[in-house]
Parts: C-alpha cells; sequence; structure tokens
C-alpha cells in the first residue's frame, strides 16, 4: 500500500492515474463477483491496508442463532494518526448480495453475529474505513451455525430453575411426612356450599373447563378441582353435567369423575353421558352452553380453566338464571368479566393453588410451596435490585452499581 | 346464490340475537345447526389435514408422525373396555411433554422478563425523569412487588404483609376495570359488525 500525500512529484501523479484506474477496475469487478478484496472505492488520496486473516466460527453453546467473526486489524489501524475511522461488517446469506450488518470502531478485532438461522449459510467480508472509502477483507469461507447440547447463554435460567425445582422436590418430600402450611384462599370455602345448595335445591351443578385442550395447565388445574367437586357431589347425589369443546378433555374429564365417584363409594352413580362433548368450534360450544344454562337451570355454576371471548357470555348467562357461579382462570383480559358477572373468583395463581389446596396431594402442595420460594426469590430481586438502581443513577455509588450489573446479567432474558 | 347466503345468514344471525328475549325454538334450531356444522367442519379438516394429508398426500415423510399416529391408535384403545386403560399413556404422554415444553418458555418471559424489566431507577437516570415517567416507574416497581405478595399462599395475609397484598388486590382490581372497559368497547365492534351485515348486505339501509 501507498501512500500518495507525502510526494508531489510528477511520479506521484502517474501512480495516483494508475491506482484510479485500477480502483474503478476493481470497484466494477467488485460489484459483479459481489465479493472481492481490497476494495478501493474512492480515489482520493488516503489508501489503507484492509484487514486480514479473517474467520468466520461456530459461535459455542447456542441454539444455531450465531457466528463469531475474529480478524486482524489493519495495520494503517493505529491510536494515533490512524487511517482507519471503522470497521464495516458486511454478510452474505446463502451466497447472496453483501450487506452491512455493523459497524464498528477501530481497534476492534472480533464480532457476534446474533439471530441468525441453522437453516442459511453465511460468509463475511470487514472493510476497514478510510475517508477515501472501504478497503475490503477477502470474503470467508461460508458457515452454517449448528446447535449445542448446552446453550449456555441460559446458564442462569437453568441454575434458578434448578434452584425452584430443587425447592419443590423438598417440598413433596416435607408434605408427605407432614401437613404444609397454605394460606386459606377466598372462594374456596363457597364450592361446598355451592354443592350443598344445589342439592337442596334439587337442581343440577353444570361444570365447564375452560376451551382449552389437555395441554394446557390451566386445563389441568380446572380437572384437579373438578376431582375434588366430584367426590362431594357423589356424596350428595347431586347431578352434574359437563360439556365440553375438546375431545381429550371430555376422555380426562370422564377418568377423573369416575375415580372420585369410586373414592367416595357411589360407582354405581357414574354414567359416561355426564361429560358430552359438544364441538370445537368456540362460539358453537358457547351457543350450546347457554342453550342448556337456560334450560336445566343449574343452581351452580363452575367455570374453571383457560377462556376467551365467551367468558362474559357464559358468566351473564349463568347470572341471568340465577345460579352460584365460582370461577377461575389465568388468562387476564377475561378475569374481568368472571369479577363482574360470578360470586368467587379464583384470579390467576388462585386457582392453581387452589387445586393444589383442594386435591391436599403431597406433590400439588410441595409444587406449591416449591414456588412461594421462587415467588420469595423474585421479591428479594426486585427490592433489591430497584434499591440498588435508583441509588447507583442518583448518587453514582459504584458498588450499586455492581449490584446491579450482576443482576442484569444474571436475569437478562436477551 | 350470493342473496340466498345473505338470507341464511341473516335468519341465522337473527335466530341467535332472539336469544336475548328468550329460548324459543327459532334459537334451538339455530344452535343445532351451528353444533352439528361446526363439530362436522372440525372432523372433516383434522380427517383431510392430517390423517389424508400427512400420512396419504405427504406419505409420512416425518418419522414424528409415526409417534403421533401411535399414541393416537393407543386413545382408541378405550373402545375396548378390557385394555381401555392403555389409553391412559398418551393422555399422560401430552400432560408430561407439555407441561415441560412450557415450563422453560413461561419461567423465562413470566418471571426472569418480568424481574428484568421491573429493576429500573425510579427517578430515571441522573435525576434525569419527569413527573409522569417517576410515578410510572414507581406504579410498575410497587405494582410488581405487591402482586406478588398478594400471591404468596405460604403465609397469612396479617399485618404489614397483609397491607401490602391489599395494595397488590387493588392494583389488580384497577388493571382489571381497564381491562374491561377496554375489551367491551372491541365486543361493541364485534355487535357493530354483525348490525353492519343486517342493516347493509342483507337490508340495504347503509350503503
Amino acid at each position: 500500500m501507498f501512500n500518495c500525500r507525502r510526494k508531489s512529484n510528477g511520479l506521484c501523479l502517474s501512480i495516483f492515474i494508475v491506482a484510479a484506474i485500477c480502483s474503478l477496475s476493481v470497484s466494477v469487478k467488485a460489484q459483479s463477483e459481489t465479493i472481492d478484496s481490497t476494495v478501493v472505492t474512492d480515489t482520493n488520496l488516503v489508501v489503507a491496508a484492509p484487514p486480514t486473516s479473517v474467520i468466520a466460527s461456530e459461535y459455542k453453546y447456542d441454539d444455531a442463532e450465531a457466528l463469531e467473526l475474529s480478524w486482524v486489524p489493519s495495520i494503517d489501524d493505529q491510536l494515533v494518526d490512524g487511517l482507519v475511522l471503522a470497521y464495516r461488517v458486511y454478510r452474505a446469506t446463502n451466497g447472496g448480495e453483501l450487506e452491512m450488518i455493523e459497524e464498528l470502531t477501530p481497534g476492534n478485532n472480533n464480532f457476534t453475529d446474533h439471530d441468525l438461522s441453522g437453516d442459511s449459510s453465511y460468509s463475511y467480508v470487514v472493510a476497514a474505513v478510510t475517508v477515501s472509502g472501504e478497503y475490503s477483507s477477502n470474503a470467508t469461507a461460508a458457515i452454517s451455525p449448528e446447535r449445542e447440547w448446552l446453550n449456555y447463554e441460559k446458564k442462569w435460567l437453568f441454575l434458578i430453575a434448578l434452584f425452584i425445582t430443587s425447592a419443590i422436590m423438598y417440598f413433596i418430600r416435607t408434605a408427605r411426612k407432614k401437613k404444609l402450611f397454605v394460606r386459606k384462599i377466598a372462594g374456596l370455602e363457597a364450592i361446598d356450599d355451592a354443592v350443598g345448595r344445589a342439592t337442596e335445591m334439587g337442581r343440577s351443578i353444570l361444570f365447564i373447563p375452560g376451551i382449552q385442550d389437555m395441554d394446557d395447565v390451566q386445563t389441568l388445574a380446572g380437572l384437579t378441582i373438578l376431582g375434588r367437586i366430584a367426590g362431594t357431589i357423589a356424596e350428595y347425589d347431586t347431578k352434574l353435567f359437563m360439556p365440553v369443546s375438546r375431545s381429550l378433555v371430555m376422555t380426562a374429564a370422564r377418568e377423573t369423575i369416575k375415580a372420585s365417584f369410586q373414592t367416595a363409594g357411589r360407582p354405581d352413580k357414574y354414567h359416561d353421558d355426564i361429560v358430552t362433548y359438544v364441538t370445537d368450534e368456540q362460539f358453537g360450544y358457547v351457543a350450546h352452553v347457554d342453550g342448556i344454562m337456560v334450560r336445566e337451570k343449574p343452581a351452580t355454576v363452575f367455570l374453571l380453566g383457560a377462556f376467551f371471548a365467551e367468558s362474559l357470555i357464559l358468566a351473564e348467562t349463568g347470572n341471568s338464571i340465577g345460579a352460584i357461579q365460582i370461577a377461575g382462570t389465568a388468562r387476564p383480559a377475561q378475569l374481568p368479566f368472571f369479577i363482574a358477572a360470578c360470586d368467587f373468583t379464583l384470579i390467576g395463581e388462585e386457582l392453581f393453588a387452589a387445586s393444589a389446596y383442594l386435591s391436599d396431594e403431597p406433590r400439588a402442595l410441595g409444587s406449591l410451596k416449591g414456588q412461594d420460594v421462587g415467588k420469595a426469590l423474585a421479591m428479594f430481586v426486585i427490592l433489591i435490585g430497584v434499591l440498588a438502581t435508583t441509588i447507583a443513577s442518583a448518587w453514582h455509588v459504584e458498588a450499586m452499581q455492581t449490584v446491579v450489573d450482576t443482576l442484569s446479567s444474571v436475569f437478562s432474558t436477551k | 346464490m350470493e342473496h340466498f347466503a345473505i338470507w341464511v345468514a341473516a335468519f341465522l344471525t337473527m335466530g341467535i340475537f332472539s336469544f336475548l328475549y328468550k329460548d324459543n325454538a327459532w334459537y334451538k334450531l339455530c344452535e343445532a345447526i351451528f353444533v352439528g356444522i361446526s363439530a362436522g367442519y372440525w372432523f372433516v379438516t383434522l380427517f383431510w389435514d392430517n390423517i389424508y394429508g400427512k400420512f396419504w398426500v405427504g406419505k409420512g415423510d416425518d418419522s414424528m408422525l409415526y409417534i403421533g399416529a401411535f399414541l393416537g391408535l393407543l386413545m382408541l384403545m378405550r373402545l375396548v373396555p378390557k385394555i381401555g386403560w392403555i389409553s391412559r399413556w398418551p393422555l399422560a404422554f401430552i400432560v408430561g411433554a407439555t407441561a415441560g415444553f412450557y415450563l422453560i418458555n413461561y419461567f423465562s418471559s413470566n418471571v426472569m422478563r418480568q424481574v428484568e424489566d421491573t429493576i429500573m431507577p425510579l427517578l430515571g437516570p441522573d435525576y434525569s425523569a419527569g413527573a409522569y415517567d417517576i410515578i410510572g416507574n414507581i406504579v410498575i416497581a410497587v405494582g410488581t412487588f405487591s402482586g406478588l405478595v398478594y400471591f404468596f399462599f405460604s403465609k397469612e395475609h396479617k399485618g404489614a404483609f397483609g397491607a401490602t397484598a391489599k395494595v397488590g388486590i387493588f392494583f389488580l382490581m384497577i388493571t382489571f376495570g381497564a381491562s374491561f372497559g377496554y375489551t367491551v368497547m372491541s365486543r361493541m365492534s364485534l355487535l357493530i359488525g354483525r348490525l353492519d351485515f343486517l342493516f347493509g348486505d342483507w337490508l340495504g339501509m347503509i350503503k
């Protein structure tokens, strides 16, 4: 490489003209081949060496979404009077056009490219930027990100999940030996009262488990509570009916009710028609349930599970026939309707807590207590984190900033 | 044909609306049509998309499909009372696999992300936040913390803990109130859409 600024004679002019012609021809070639080396795009007198030994390599321990790029900086990249103003990283996807993805300050010699796909291949060019233009390296060989068995970027997620899981395991073991304390949840006492009311009035009980399938944890929680309710219903000899919108829920609900009736010593009272499949279609299901609500006039309606736009329609119809309604869902958008139209509402996690509380199962209770450990951890971190970041940003306390940085790196999801 | 379809749609719409007055034969007819057609539609869709589309047209290219098909066949064991218990296996697989799958997703988005986003300077960086921003920051921090206290089940809601839980339920109720109003407005737009169909497409009163 050369620098013509220091020469002012005819030889320099000749070299300049030759260089200009060369640079023009190289630029044209670069456009036609997309990827080329040492592209001089300007005809000013400043010329710099490009970065060399550019290597794209696998980013270790990720989910096939990143590649690492390293290079030897341009020899003209110096701290004092350096010619390089920046480095530009170009990427070609699946052999396509080069596009600039990052501009880095001088002195950089590596870059990690995120948000990639394991199904595509990528090659890179790094260009040193000077006032006269860009001087590009050779293109790297095409490479695809690979998925590893371990994703180190999620190590904190793993460790915190492991901590909470250990707490759950501990409390499950403890629950098998002694009774664990769980605070009373408003509305749970009402369940037995509601079943008793239906018995006294000689009317039926309607149970609606939401419109989601068995892969939704809210449906599972609803069916767990159903198990307890079905036991009481079997003892009181009350009529239960349960229209469902998913075939798997029908199967699981029948199993649950059958087991509860057997446990209560009334297997003869069980029949498959207690649980009926209607349709998977959301509003077709709602039309049917609304119809049987006004025809059967159940004394008690349970709405426990995952609900969507049908929540208000069902709760309003139940309200209009004067039924006691006990609802519960973890969908925040539907909770307001249940709160407005039902007598008791299990809000969000209360639904899961209620299923654990009512089942009295060591696994369910231990799980609930273990999750409380997670919540205690979250509360502690939020309290410390908010105080530390407020003090650090207002009074520039170094120690507090260290705390904030540590917490941010641990709980970072980016 | 298009006019006939509009008349049928209007007839069914009015039939469903008639439920607002009281349960009647017209509503029952519409309900039965709705339930019957939708159940049949779902059966046909699932059959042609999954069984025909993936195993006949696709020739079962993805070997994982055979695992799903095998689990599906196990579900049918319910039809044979003696070995009906086998149908619990695919149910257990679905419940266990999805619980494990969602655990990490929910933990990442509902716990880690929530904590990460709540840790912020209440006064803004270098006292830079305005009054509204400071109030907003305090609402997020206090609301999240007190909400967590409300959903903590290992301690009675008494004393300072109970007071904090009460603050948490206030936050929840304010949120629900806002959500209620927002959703009611979106439901009104659905009603307007139906009325637009009746008065526009059907009666031609809206041009």
